[in-house]
């Protein structure tokens, strides 16, 4: 009963020795933990934390590694054991956050959607959300995950963290309401004002790096 | 009719929970007319698939990452 191979995910009947060698490849198992590191840190914001829950997933990974036979199959289990110990570190970390170290600040907000939206609720023009199925469409390329990254980090620290245990972590709304002792609207509107920035972000820094010049002060 | 502000928002809030047969109705007709949300929609499905290859390791190459200056032979 050791043997709990995990459904669905990397090709199972692949056979021996290929788990192994992947984990013989300490390059590839260098840079796996980097990855996971950086990961669990953007989200614990602790570093200790971030590396014990590292140090689990990956211990937990490793000892069903034979039945990966790709390394991106593998990196994609070890990552999804990674989510969980990350949802298990946030559901029982105490929540002393105090709602207004969590807050997001008002007048910030107005400013950002009034330079969005005019006065009748429709989109300024330079910022009307344009068709992404162009040539930089479909691209996840090394390049376009740092535009991402840069997005990410430059979201409000609310917004950040709600969006991350909502899109990275997948946890259902009333969860995240519950830990972070949200209201469900006030959910909502984070979530919206994190999406709002982030895809204005991607917009300007990946799809339509031109529109970003146009746009009149 | 419904603007684009609270388009938008029913557009991200669609991502969280169920919508009303009223608030579908009128979502559906602003999207029908209006462009730019019609392209916001969509991208709300885009963000979130690019979220989930994210959680996948998919973004998280070392290189980027600040404390990596360190030597590659
Ligand atoms: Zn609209």
């Amino acid at each position: 009963m050791t043997e709990s191979v995990p459904v669905g995910r990397g090709g199972m009947e692949a056979g021996r020795a290929s788990g192994a060698q992947t984990l013989q490849d300490t390059q590839f198992l260098t840079e796996l933990r980097q990855q996971m590191l950086k990961f669990a840190r953007l989200q614990l914001r602790d570093d200790d934390q971030a590396e014990d829950a590292v140090q689990e997933a990956l211990a937990g990974a490793l000892k069903n590694a034979d039945s990966f036979k790709r390394q991106a199959a593998l990196r994609t289990w070890v990552f999804s054991i990674l989510k969980y110990k990350i949802a298990d570190i946030l559901r029982y970390r105490q929540r002393v956050i105090a709602t207004s170290e969590l807050g997001d600040d008002e007048h910030r907000e107005q400013a950002f959607m009034d330079g969005l939206f005019d006065s009748g609720g429709h989109w300024h023009k330079a910022e009307r959300p344009s068709s992404w199925s162009g040539p930089q469409g479909g691209v996840h390329s090394d390049h376009f995950w740092r535009v991402f990254d840069a997005c990410l980090n430059g979201l409000p620290e609310k917004q950040a963290r709600v969006f991350m245990m909502r899109e990275f972590i997948e946890l259902e709304s009333e969860e995240i309401c519950e830990q972070l002792t949200l209201s469900t609207s006030n959910l909502h509107v984070t979530l919206y004002r994190a999406r709002l920035r982030l895809r204005a972000c991607l917009e300007n820094g990946w799809f339509e790096p031109s529109k970003a010049e146009e746009v009149t002060p | 009719m419904m603007d684009c502000k609270q388009a938008t928002r029913l557009l991200s809030e669609q991502q969280d929970r169920n919508l009303s047969r009223r608030e579908k109705f009128a979502l559906k007709f602003h999207v029908f007319m209006c462009k730019a949300c019609r392209n916001f929609g969509q991208q709300m499905g885009t963000l979130r698939d690019l979220a989930r290859s994210y959680a996948k390791g998919e973004g998280n190459t070392p290189r980027q990452s600040e404390d990596s200056n360190s030597n590659d032979k």
